[in-house]
């Protein structure tokens, strides 16, 4: 059994979600090599080398893969799959972009967001919003798989010292081109690798009051979500969501603020270790799956609560 | 320019989703069935594209049993032109799905496919990509805006971080994310209009494609239950359990 993991990584740091892919791997079995492809992205490669557990590191350095255009970031993966029985990336939006690229190219399935391996064919999957879990057996004998970060516990990011090879060739397809990006900078944790996460729901009335978080978030170190329905009514960006489409976080505690609780919602918090909701809606479906429970408006009680921490 | 949609027919997202007594699939028996909604947004991109005057004909395809043919008739409600049903039994995965609009598109030869980022049952978000590549195409998944242009399409994708802009040469594969557009409801005019727009039939063997299966459902179980834990009355009583009981603040 040999497994390519593919790293993700923005050309200079090696990101915690790869750590969660190798995780996923360590529980095939076998020889686990990671795969780099970017531009000028040595630093992520030696980081890579650095996970314990990975066998080797393979570095695919060039211009056409600076931006991770799927189209030719595809083409680099498959060349190299070829010699693997597997090849495992995070559910992140950009594995999710580029793995089943991978998988057509290959001519396999690919096994969308596993939760857990039963054994080197079978896994467990949610589907249909996390109402339910699927178990699948596959049939190909090379498997392309995407990994739920937050059902595998991280490896440690150092302690390894692999080695670094560069692989040869480059593959521009030349059907794509990166405009530009709008990406959020915030000195704030990352959402999806938060140990403490607050989100707001449409009960925030508005964006403005999303500052009321802010003072929390500060005194507890945490990232900052939204539901969907606070994201659709344009109070926050995008990138906030935390969902079954959004983002999926199972910090140590999370913090609902306003949020009633949709089955799309819970998809993807309900994996935290504790839960706090506030809502002044006793009924609101939130308070089924959360661990402490106020029941108040939260215009009184966030002030309240950032005095008190 | 044509436009070419998939729709796929799911279960439709009010529906609780249970998985049977046995657990051999989920209960799909007497349940309401609908379009995707993903697909439903596709469907009206690409009918604000006709709207504008960028596209002059809006092809809708859907791949499965007869009863599809409910969903396309959904699409030409909502604007599309006309309908093609490539009817397969059973649940083609996302793969096969790939390689049969792949010989949709060998004879429509649109300019632009769209298709909704993931179906909101099996929850795969595959097969735009698989698509895309097979067809050698560009892809703009996740979209939350497309601009077409001279030859090319800018689409600009929600990622991690925020949103990302990139430019496709035509043909090329776009997927729908949720703030691309809010769908339209179909008129009852409409809707009686779509009875009569033409909706032709092919086969899987028509596309030259013989369907296989990689991926077998071994069962499907609830997702472990979360329950529910205690109210507290005061922010001052929240924080004590948070620190002495729950310990995950100091």
């Amino acid at each position: 059994m040999k497994t390519l993991i593919v790293a993700e990584h923005d050309n200079q740091t090696l990101k915690a979600a790869t750590l969660n892919a190798v995780a996923a791997a360590q529980q095939l079995g076998g020889d686990i090599d990671v795969l780099v492809v970017g531009s000028g992205c040595q630093a992520a490669a030696d980081a890579a080398a650095a996970v314990p557990g990975v066998a080797s590191v393979l570095l695919a350095d060039n211009a056409a893969y600076e931006n991770q255009l799927a189209e030719n970031v595809s083409l680099a993966v498959a060349d190299v799959a070829a010699g693997y029985d597997a090849v495992l990336a995070a559910a992140t939006a950009n594995g999710k972009n580029v793995m089943p690229r991978v998988a057509a190219l290959l001519d396999v399935a690919q096994i969308s967001d596993i939760t857990a391996v039963i054994d080197a064919d079978t896994f467990e999957r949610p589907i249909y919003a996390g109402n339910v879990i699927a178990t699948v057996k596959s049939s190909d004998s090379k498997k392309v798989i995407t990994v739920r970060t937050t059902a595998f516990d991280a490896v440690p990011a150092e302690g390894g010292s692999a080695s670094v090879k560069a692989v040869d060739g480059a593959h521009d397809a030349g059907v794509s081109s990166f405009i530009g990006e709008e990406v959020a900078v915030s000195d704030r944790p990352e959402l999806t690798s938060a140990s403490v996460v607050i989100s707001g729901g449409r009960g925030m009335q508005n964006g403005d009051n999303f500052s009321m978080l802010e003072g929390i978030a500060d005194k507890l170190n945490a990232a900052i979500g939204a539901s969907r329905a606070a994201v659709d009514a344009g109070f926050v960006p995008n990138d906030y969501q935390v969902g079954q489409t959004g983002k999926i976080v199972a910090p140590d505690l999370y913090i609902a603020v306003g949020i009633s609780g949709a089955i799309q919602h819970l998809a993807g918090m309900k994996d935290s270790k504790v839960i706090v909701a506030i809502n002044k809606d006793e009924d609101a479906p939130i308070f089924q799956v959360a661990d402490y429970g106020l029941v108040a408006d939260l215009f009184a009680a966030l002030p309240e609560l950032e005095a008190a921490l | 320019m044509k436009v070419l949609v998939a729709v796929k027919r799911v279960v439709d997202y009010n529906v609780k989703v249970r998985a049977k007594a046995d657990g051999s699939d989920v209960e799909l028996n007497n349940v309401k069935m609908a379009i995707n909604p993903f697909c439903e947004i596709a469907v009206e991109e690409a009918v604000r594209l006709k709207e504008a005057g960028t596209a002059s004909e809006v092809v809708v395809a859907s791949i499965g049993d007869k009863s599809c043919q409910e969903q396309i008739r959904t699409a030409l409600a909502l604007g599309a032109d006309r309908g093609i049903h490539v009817e397969a039994e059973g649940r083609p995965e996302p793969l096969e799905v790939a390689k049969l609009l792949k010989g949709v598109i060998g004879s429509e030869s649109p300019d632009l496919i769209i298709l909704g980022k993931q179906s909101i049952d099996g929850d795969n978000n595959q097969t735009g990509q698989m698509l895309a590549a097979l067809t050698g195409m560009g892809q703009g998944t996740f979209a939350s805006e497309v601009n077409v242009g001279d030859g090319t399409v800018q689409v600009t994708r929600e990622i991690d971080g925020g949103l990302q802009t990139v430019e496709l040469k035509l043909p090329a594969v776009v997927t729908t994310d949720l703030r691309l557009n809010e769908p339209r409801y179909a008129s009852l005019p409409n809707i009686m209009k779509a009875k009569k727009k033409p909706l032709e039939t092919v086969s899987p063997a028509d596309l030259g494609v013989d369907i296989q299966s990689h991926v077998t459902l071994v069962g499907v179980k609830p997702p472990a239950e979360r329950s529910a834990g205690i109210k507290v009355e005061s922010v001052e009583q929240l924080v004590d359990k948070l620190k002495n009981e729950a310990k995950v603040i100091s």
